[in-house]
């Protein structure tokens, strides 16, 4: 028999379920009820069931996007996370060397992300960006308005710069919880940098680094403003991912219905393959 | 004033952390609560204090059911294994902080934390920070602010562990004059036997959520009532060794024939578990009729003022105690002896059948 | 290695060391015999935990030197000094299985792979951990993980010392018992030096043939556990070993031996005649609480005191008493029957009552 002796606790999350509600889940009610419906104009809509669905499926545009966004996702993870670990692990680990270090590490994290993408734009510029100009320079043909390649590499980059830090953030706060006795064993036991790293270091960084995986490939596979900035999508469609394929849709050609399905197919992925990754190391934890 | 226990139950993921407990704890009483680790002594100390619901049974305080009752509610001070001072203000402060939060007057609060700081001799401390003092200061610290707001209940988690054993032995004196004049509850857990009989008052024994036995120090001490129970609380544990009695002897084994004692002839004839303290064991026989065993010593330990010697034979092993230094080494023979009238018996169900008659003698 | 010597010891944690105070370990000059179990035992705070860092290299120390068999080594690092420690705290690499956290030092130091199962299985069984062997440390409960913690510092068999921090801090005093057997069994096993930090004195003497006394960074002294409850060198010798520790009383010289207020205690001749070419002033006379003798009747040599209290734990009491507004107490064996408020009388029987000026002993000259 369990009592519920505090029922006034009740009370005080009210206001957070008004406020959820009011800027999550009636919004996300509204997108369900555009994609079952074919919206000609204000007034003129029809209920379709599930035809949008089968077409957005059917779409080639938003299957190429799709591509693209998971290839994009990938190479994020692949390259971020790794680099974090070994930003966190060459920073001091305390006194005032540590403090500044931190805050140099955080400051591409604060900067707004459409200046973000703008400073790259210009940053990356053959004529007057120092990137792009210095490496035109030492002979690379290097043009990410005309280039696929240099474009994909200029987003990477980008982003690469924009986020790792906080990846070496998350890694920098799970080394520090070791406790010192690990390092000092290790040393008694003649144990190589490898080995600390892997036995000690790394088992030890799991929690923070499933938070940070999470958080990256949510952050990446969702994202808009920087390669929009940088690039417009371009050249072509070459770095045009799933979100700017869907605002086009939504907004620029007014397509709310197909906009919508589209919209919960998205959601319904990101939800998908977070749980599955989660369940997928938690389980494994459990095992052992 | 008293607070009982009632039928209480707390489980967790499947597991009982407690069963059925039912106690009662007087005003005025100092309370030890021993058991091994993972026994249960947290767990219902924080269902004392209302940390924890309780999933079957009732608390009740003074005739009052305080089950549901939320831990500010209730007058509970709790005092912890890792010595929690806030870090930030100064010790003056710290002992302060309860008395602040009921908003007390300035003057009240000045002469109750002088008071308490005396009481528990850290009065030059006052000023200091908590991070600045040694582990036995910061702990003190903790115990005035649990002390300063005069609770009903006060409630101590093993909080001398991580204390040096000198400290510790001079906190348990202190511990036991602080408690003596005042009229709250106290409850102390400890996983030492020898803790709890230092402290006094009265013992609960815990094991595995449930309550091996209950009452005053002495009582629990002399009869226990189950094997589990003599041996949780002696340290060494108390020897056991299996026995059978017919209607003329006891014998340990097919060789150790013994002629019953007056008291052994009262045991109907069955199979037993006899018990005897490491300390009774001697090397001379006290008395005519002590059981006499040929053992081999498989190890020594000294200590201080004691010796403590593991000896063993085909059949048993058991541990004695003896004032004085003794060397022996491994595997030298000796021949040991059992004071039959400081045995204790147990049936086959381990139930205590027998204690010790008084043990006498000495006198001033 | 025959044996670590510790010269002109001293260590400072603070840049610039103002005095005395600031130093953890004060002038120190000591050695550990091969193949000996020693103890090294004080209060918190005293430096026993930076003396064992010292010697094996996780610490090096401001002043002096440590020199394994005449060899300088204060430049050595932890790892190249042959040296095993375990600490306090259980130190297991939890995503490895138990075989592999105690074959780590050894693959480290490139031993073939049977050899390293052999011997992860020799220490296994002394440890009596070998059905776990395939577990994930992880699983394991405190004790057993400090036993894996213990079993890394003794599988390696190139050690030649294993120095053990406090490391029954986490064990349920249920099973120290038994794991300070095993220690004791490991080190008539493996005839190795073992160095055991303690702030229990019951630890220390059940481990150790002899056990370093520290207090305020230094050693006071040096010996097996009957020398120090029968001899102690120092009032803090006397007053941390024993249960309870040695009764102390200031006193100053009288004709025959010393006095405290109003009462006379004689001492030997002996304890005379050094008194006499002593010039301090601070004089103090210990006798242990188990050496006192009670009895119910006066006599030439007793004292007359009052029982305050009478404290039962089991196997022994303890009678405090009062001579003369000195408070004292007593260990007398669960037998011993007293009334609080009643009278009795005490002795101190001569070759139990030392004599200790500026804290050190007074010993016999010959």
């Amino acid at each position: 028999m369990q009592k519920i002796h505090n029922n006034r606790a009740w009370w005080l999350v009210l206001p957070v379920f008004l406020l959820v509600a009011f800027s999550a889940l009636i919004p996300l009610m509204t997108v369900v009820n555009y994609s079952v419906q074919d919206i000609f104009g204000p007034g003129q809509a029809f209920f379709v069931g599930a035809e949008w669905f089968k077409e957005v499926l059917g779409d080639e545009l938003l299957q190429d996007s799709l591509i693209r966004q998971f290839m994009f996702s990938g190479a994020v993870l692949l390259i971020q996370i790794p680099l974090g670990i070994g930003v966190a692990l060459m920073m001091p680990k305390s006194g005032i060397k540590g403090s500044v270090c931190l805050i140099l590490i955080a400051i591409p994290l604060l900067i707004p992300w459409n200046v973000v993408g703008t400073i790259w734009q210009i940053f990356a510029r053959g004529d007057i960006g120092l990137f792009g100009w210095g490496l035109n320079e030492l002979g690379f043909n290097y043009n990410y308005t005309g280039n696929t390649v240099d474009a994909w590499l200029t987003v990477l980059l980008m982003d690469v710069w924009h986020w790792t830090p906080l990846v070496a953030l998350l890694c920098y706060s799970g080394l520090r919880a070791i406790p010192e006795a690990f390092y000092q064993a290790a040393e008694i036991d003649r144990a190589s940098k490898w080995a600390v790293f892997r036995y000690i270091q790394l088992p030890r960084l799991k929690s923070v680094l499933i938070i940070g995986v999470l958080l990256r490939f949510m952050d990446s596979f969702m994202i808009y403003t920087e390669p929009f900035v940088l690039t417009g999508g371009g050249p072509g469609s070459s770095t045009t991912f799933l979100s700017q394929t869907l605002t086009t849709m939504a907004i620029g050609q007014f397509d709310l219905g197909r906009a919508a399905a589209f919209s919960l197919i998205y959601f319904l992925i990101v939800l998908l393959i977070s749980w599955l990754f989660f369940t997928a190391i938690t389980q494994a934890d459990k095992e052992q | 004033m008293s607070l009982t226990l009632e039928n209480l139950s707390h489980r967790v993921d499947g597991v009982d952390y407690i069963r059925d407990a039912n106690l009662t704890f007087q005003a005025g009483s100092f309370n030890v609560l021993l058991g091994r680790t993972l026994s249960g002594k947290t767990s219902m100390m924080r269902l004392m204090a209302g940390l924890d619901k309780p999933d079957e049974g009732r608390l009740i305080f003074n005739g009052q059911d305080v089950t549901g009752q939320s831990v500010q509610a209730r007058n509970v001070s709790m005092i912890y294994q890792q010595f929690i001072n806030y870090p930030g203000i100064t010790v003056y402060e710290n002992i302060a902080s309860p008395l602040r939060l009921a908003k007390m007057a300035e003057s009240e609060i000045d002469r109750r934390v002088k008071e308490t700081a005396a009481m528990l001799q850290i009065s030059p401390l006052l000023k200091r920070y908590p991070l600045e003092l040694s582990g036995g200061q910061q702990q003190r610290t903790a115990m005035a602010r649990a002390l300063v707001k005069d609770a009903t209940l006060v409630l101590f988690d093993e909080p001398l562990v991580n204390l040096d054993y000198k400290l510790r032995e001079e906190l348990r004196a202190e511990l036991r004059d602080l408690f003596r004049e005042r009229q709250c509850i106290a409850v102390y857990a400890t996983t030492e036997a020898n803790e709890a009989l230092a402290l006094g008052g009265t013992t609960t024994l815990l094991h595995e959520g449930r309550v091996i036995q209950n009452g005053p120090v002495m009582d629990v001490y002399r009869s226990p009532v189950n094997t589990l129970a003599a041996q949780l609380f002696s340290e060494p544990p108390m020897n056991m060794i299996r026995g059978r009695v017919t209607d003329t002897e006891v014998t340990f084994d097919e060789y150790s024939h013994h002629a019953l004692t007056q008291e052994l002839s009262k045991l109907t004839p069955g199979d037993y578990w006899f018990g005897v303290r490491p300390s009774h064991i001697a090397l001379v026989p006290a008395n005519d009729d002590d059981l006499e065993m040929s053992m081999e010593v498989a190890l020594s330990e000294i200590s201080g003022s004691e010796t403590f010697i593991h000896i063993e034979n085909s059949h048993f092993e058991m541990v004695m105690q003896l004032m004085g230094v003794h060397q022996y080494h491994t595997g030298a023979p000796v021949k040991v002896y059992l004071p039959i009238n400081k045995l204790f018996v147990f049936d086959s169900a381990e139930k205590l059948v027998h204690t010790p008659s008084r043990i006498s003698g000495g006198a001033v | 290695m025959a044996e670590i010597r510790l010269k002109s010891l001293a260590h400072s944690y603070s840049e610039t060391p103002g005095g005395p105070e600031d130093y953890a370990i004060r002038q120190l000059d000591h050695v550990w015999h091969e193949g000996g179990a020693y103890a090294l035992l004080g209060p918190s705070g005293c430096g026993k935990s930076t003396m064992l860092n010292i010697i094996s290299g996780l610490v090096q120390p401001s002043e002096g030197e440590v020199l394994f068999d005449g060899k300088r080594v204060n430049e050595l690092s932890p790892r190249d000094r042959n040296i095993a420690q375990v600490f306090q705290f259980p130190v297991v690499y939890d995503s490895m299985t138990v075989f592999d956290n105690l074959a780590f030092p050894l693959k480290n130091n490139k031993i073939p792979k049977s050899r390293i199962k052999a011997r992860v299985q020799e220490i296994a069984e002394v440890l009596e951990i070998e059905d776990k062997l395939y577990k994930k440390a992880k699983n394991l409960t405190a004790d057993e993980k400090q036993k894996v913690s213990m079993g890394r510092g003794l599988v390696r068999e190139d050690v030649s010392a294993i120095l053990f921090d406090e490391p029954l801090t986490v064990i349920d005093p249920q099973l120290k018992w038994k794991l300070r057997r095993k220690l004791k069994q490991i080190h008539e096993q493996f005839d190795i030096t073992m160095v055991y930090v303690t702030h229990d004195q019951l630890e220390a003497s059940t481990f150790a043939d002899k056990i370093a006394v520290m207090y305020g960074g230094q050693i006071v002294q040096f010996g097996t556990p009957t020398e120090l409850f029968e001899q102690p060198n120092h009032t803090f010798v006397g007053y941390f070993i024993g249960s309870p520790g040695m009764n102390l009383i200031e006193v100053e010289r009288s004709a025959a031996g010393v006095r405290f207020r109003s009462t006379q205690v004689d001492l030997a001749p002996w304890q005379v005649e050094m008194l006499k070419r002593l010039k301090s002033k601070n004089i103090k006379i210990g006798i242990r609480p188990e050496f006192i003798e009670l009895s119910p009747t006066a006599s030439d040599d007793t004292y007359e005191a009052e029982i305050l209290d009478m404290e039962d734990l089991g196997t022994y009491k303890v009678i405090t008493v009062r001579l003369d507004q000195q408070e004292m107490k007593v260990r007398m064996n669960e037998e011993f029957e007293g009334v609080i408020g009643n009278r009795t009388y005490l002795s101190f029987p001569q070759q139990w009552l030392k004599l200790y000026v500026d804290e050190f002993l007074v010993q016999e000259q010959q």
